[in-house]
């Protein structure tokens, strides 16, 4: 047999082996999904949503219009989990008998802040509840009206939430509105930073609270969040949208440079009137998977940082906070949150005011557990086992908070994921489906529109890098997240500056940390890179 | 029931302060359960469910077929020599009982040892065991003679897991690959061992010139007689004719020509020939290059950017056509030696290949490139792949090096540009 011959023989075995192979593990894996009472429609192994896989990066949507710049990501994954908050039930008001402050919500602010009033105090919302010892021109005001019940200290003293007794009808502190058309730039910062509603600013470098001293080169608003199970912000914008674009005429006043606004460009419907027809704005329209709603994501694609400038980015919370502060002399935090979970009886959307309780929220949810099992001699015993934990924010950067817990104070969405304490004979070996994961070693990876259980699992131990390549695949900017995490092992300051450490905050790295097959905390590192950065000033 | 019953394990777990003890439970009982370990460390309350022991997991199951067309090749092999049994399919009950006499061993030194350094070294320093061996263990009995003495294979692993892991800190953090770096060990140390025409084919024990199977010969004669199959015959000469000389020797002395008087290239592709126990069948390591790509455990970039070298690199001879090796097709270079071997398990190794998508490319054309110098233009070695390999991977932490400076440098350029 000559060569040729051979090679086709060779080649033509092969792609039979593979068609084969393929074959019975897409029928292995149906029937794996029926068994896990899964609809087997959603899992295979050939792909079976050629039509969406094609769709992407086709173009821009229709409801774009030509001269917007469109950007079209390519790298990202979407974690698809049970439990997406559903309009069902309507939009209700929630009002708890607590609110709470927690200063540990904003990164890099002194461990104990300097609280302005005492307990038994009453306070209308806006009034001055701290400040941060360091920068005490930044005042952080109360969510509600009520009285001042007390502060809820943690370790060394450190303060962890400053709790509010609140009305019943609230009362709003009365404010000296300056007149946006006339006002100086500093005046309307000096302002902002008494009113309360200066925090909602935020700024890269470091993913602070904005420095008020610095002018930065443009500021972001993003209108849309990627992160699984979030809300969409076309309904918090809802009926708000005079305040909407209140909220972005005073931010055109705070920056020389432009004001940006990062659309939801992923096609599947129009984003709100408000965002679309937004004026004095440049938009910019956003493709692709998570972290595609990031404002990291947009201001590297748009006007990326470099050292020695500053940019400042809020969400649509913050924007209408500011907004309503001039349309209506209020300092209102109302935002819609979207309570979400499998183990929530039915996810769904409120309206609250920031720092309100959650225990109202998650009555229903059996966050223990009783088991029976037996101790090493042989007897019976019950155990509390905790069986679900609380998140308030997103399961890749939320906290976790105790069922009687507040909401953070840029959180507007609440999760419940099941604890996932458990064994797995041959975890490592067996190609379950019941992942979300682009991995290709396991069934899901072919299958990227099915929706998965979520549960805390660690799924593997903490191992030394190996793998390459793998965070850049998550994270759609020109960044190489994995040296820059060996530069900040290495304290070594100019590289770490040099590799752009300086745009990125925790929610732009979330998905790395979430499919590092090292188990690396990718987030935690970069934090105490920004840290380091920002005290050497 | 038994080991697969976590109740089972937790009664016999040793208390922590017995360091080895614990660090060896620990070990195993990850092998047969996921831990359950959540989600604290770090700050996503959820993690994707691929970890380490997965990934390495996935390289030995890509290995499987090598492993059974290989065995199978040492007792074809070994007939070819003593002129019985040629046809591929006579015999097929010897001649696997041979090759799995010549692989286990080697498979279990191989593991026993590296494991038991590694074992030794996690208890010592407190670290959980980790899982790099599982893969290293799987390859290095595929890049050996089936011939090599036990004890040389023990001393080159010793020696590989020691200087070229342990030293720099473990599963992870290595410079070279640890597999090659054993194999160059026995290469610079006891060269007769794995170059020349001698060590390709097993031979069981030969003493003077005639084949003694010892105790294969009394285990298995019993049964395969009772069976009415053929039998083991000690005393047997090998033939005169035979050389046992691999493809690479052949081409250096005759070009292809002299390549295709002894070998088809069906025998070449599907693994009838002597060699490296891994190396042999391309068909097999094409199976497990397939595996490889399809769950995306190794990296494609290395893989097409190194056949691209080979490529470019072969063509340049062929244009230059110095002398009848040079003159071998380009194409048939893919058949011979340790090339798709190395191309498909040796250089796509995560930990010592470039970190960088640009690196990996330049990385992966750099190994064609040197190997193919190395292999066509040095008659001291006849195969280049082991020594390219470890070449670059010196030289990998290098590349990556400039291709993130020049991120740093675009970084720069941009904040000038205002």
């Amino acid at each position: 047999m000559t060569l040729s011959t051979g090679l086709i023989f060779g080649i033509i075995f092969i792609l039979m082996f593979i068609v084969v192979m393929a074959t019975i593990s897409e029928g292995l894996v149906k029937i794996a999904a029926k068994h896990q009472g899964e609809n087997p429609e959603n899992y295979g192994v050939l792909p079976n949503d050629m039509p969406s896989m094609l769709k992407r990066g086709e173009g821009s949507p229709d409801y774009i219009s030509q001269e917007d710049h469109f950007v079209d990501l390519k790298k990202g994954f979407d974690i698809n989990l049970l439990g997406e908050a559903s309009l069902e039930h309507g939009i209700e008001y929630v009002h708890s008998s607590t609110y709470a402050l927690k200063p540990k919500d904003f990164m890099g602010m002194m461990p104990i802040p300097k609280v302005v009033v005492a307990e038994g105090e009453t306070l209308k919302a806006g009034d001055v509840l701290f400040f941060d010892k360091k920068r005490p021109e930044i005042k952080y005001a109360a969510p509600v009206s009520g009285e001042m019940l007390k502060i809820q200290r943690g370790e060394k003293r450190s303060v962890n939430e400053v709790v509010i007794l609140a009305d019943k009808e609230l009362e709003y502190r009365a404010y000296d509105l300056p007149d946006l058309d006339t006002v100086s730039r500093e005046d309307l910062v000096a302002f902002l930073l008494d009113s309360g509603a200066w925090p909602f600013i935020r700024q890269r470098p470091f993913d602070i609270v904005a420095e008020h001293e610095k002018m930065p080169k443009a500021i972001f608003v993003t209108t849309f969040d990627t992160a699984p199970l979030a809300p969409s912000f076309n309904l918090t914008v809802q009926g708000k949208e005079a305040e909407f674009q209140k909220g972005l005429d005073v931010l055109a006043k705070l920056t020389e440079g432009a004001l940006h606004l990062g659309l939801d460009g992923r096609g599947a419907s129009s984003p709100a009137k408000a965002f679309v027809n937004a004026t004095g704005v440049q938009k910019h329209w956003f493709n692709g998977a998570h972290p595609a709603g990031n404002v990291g994501v947009h201001i590297h694609h748009v006007d990326p940082l470099n050292s020695g400038e500053t940019v400042w980015h809020l969400d649509v919370h913050g924007v209408l906070v500011l907004g309503t502060l001039f349309a209506k002399g209020i300092f209102d935090t109302e935002r819609i949150v979207a309570l979400t979970g499998n183990e929530m009886p039915n996810p769904r959307y409120v309206r609250a005011h920031q720092g309100v309780c959650l225990e109202r929220f998650v009555t229903d949810v059996k966050f223990q557990e009783q088991l029976t099992t037996t101790d090493q001699e042989g007897k019976p015993v019950t155990i509390n086992r905790k069986a679900v934990r609380l998140v308030s924010g997103d399961p890749l950067t939320g906290k976790e908070i105790e069922p009687n817990g507040y909401l953070g104070f840029f959180d507007d969405q609440v999760m419940t994921i099941e604890e996932g304490d458990y064994y797995e004979l041959f975890g490592w070996l067996i190609p379950r489906a019941g992942h979300p994961t682009q991995n290709r070693t396991f069934p899901g990876a072919f299958a990227p529109s099915s929706i998965y259980k979520a549960d805390t699992q660690q799924n593997g131990e903490e191992r030394a890098f190996v793998v390459s390549g793998e965070y850049e695949s998550v994270l759609p900017m020109d960044i190489y997240p994995q040296y820059l995490l060996r530069a900040i092992q290495a304290n070594d300051f100019e590289k770490m500056e040099g590799l752009g450490i300086l745009e990125l905050g925790e929610e732009d790295v979330a998905l790395c940390e979430y499919v590092c097959t090292s188990k690396h905390p990718v987030q935690k590192t970069l934090r105490q890179g920004l840290d380091m950065l920002r005290e050497q000033g | 029931m038994g080991l697969f019953d976590v109740d089972f394990w937790k009664k016999i777990e040793p208390s922590k302060d017995k360091k080895f003890a614990h660090g060896l439970y620990d070990g195993v009982f990850t092998l047969f359960f996921k831990p359950n370990e959540v989600n604290h460390a770090g700050r996503t309350h959820i993690k994707g469910p691929m970890d380490l022991k997965r990934l390495m997991i996935h390289v030995v199951i890509a290995l499987q077929v090598c492993y059974i067309i290989g065995s199978y090749n040492i007792g074809h092999q070994h007939f070819l020599a003593l002129g019985e049994h040629t046809g591929v399919l006579d015999a097929v009950h010897l001649k696997l009982v041979i090759g799995l006499m010549s692989i286990l061993p080697l498979f279990i030194v191989s593991n026993l040892v590296g494991l038991g350094i590694e074992f030794y070294f996690a208890s010592k320093k407190g670290h959980p065991i980790e899982e790099g061996y599982l893969v290293t263990g799987a390859l290095i009995p595929l890049i050996m003679p089936p011939d090599v003495p036990l004890w040389m294979l023990a001393l080159s692993i010793i020696f590989a897991v020691l200087l070229a892991k342990e030293a720099f800190g473990g599963t992870g953090m290595n410079v070279v690959n640890i597999a090659l770096m054993a194999r160059a060990f026995i290469f610079f140390a006891y060269p007769t061992e794995i170059s020349g025409d001698g060590p390709w084919v097993s031979a069981i024990s030969l003493d003077d010139g005639v084949v003694d199977y010892s105790f294969l010969h009394m285990m298995f004669n019993g049964l395969f007689e009772s069976l009415g199959w053929s039998t083991f015959i000690n005393g047997q000469p090998l033939l005169e004719s035979f050389t046992g000389a691999t493809p690479l020797v052949l081409a250096r002395t005759g070009g292809w020509e002299a390549v295709t008087e002894v070998y088809s290239s069906t025998a070449m592709f599907v693994g009838g020939i002597p060699g490296c126990v891994g190396e042999t069948s391309k068909l097999a390591i094409i199976i497990g290059i397939a595996i490889l790509l399809l769950t995306r455990v190794a990296s494609w970039r290395i893989m097409f950017s190194m056949a691209l070298g080979v490529a470019v690199t072969g063509m340049l001879f062929n244009a230059w056509g110095f002398n009848s090796y040079m003159d071998v097709p380009w194409y048939n270079h893919f058949l011979m030696g340790g090339l798709m071997f190395a191309l498909a398990f040796m250089a796509t190794d995560p930990v010592t290949a470039c970190g960088t998508n640009t690196g990996k490319w330049i990385y992966g054309f750099l190994i064609g490139f040197f190997g193919m110098v190395i292999r066509v233009m040095n008659p001291a070695y006849a195969e280049g792949w082991m020594l390219a390999i470890l070449l670059m991977n010196v030289f990998a932490p290098t590349i990556d090096f400039y291709v993130v400076d020049a991120n740093i440098n675009r970084r720069l350029k941009r904040a000038k540009a205002k």
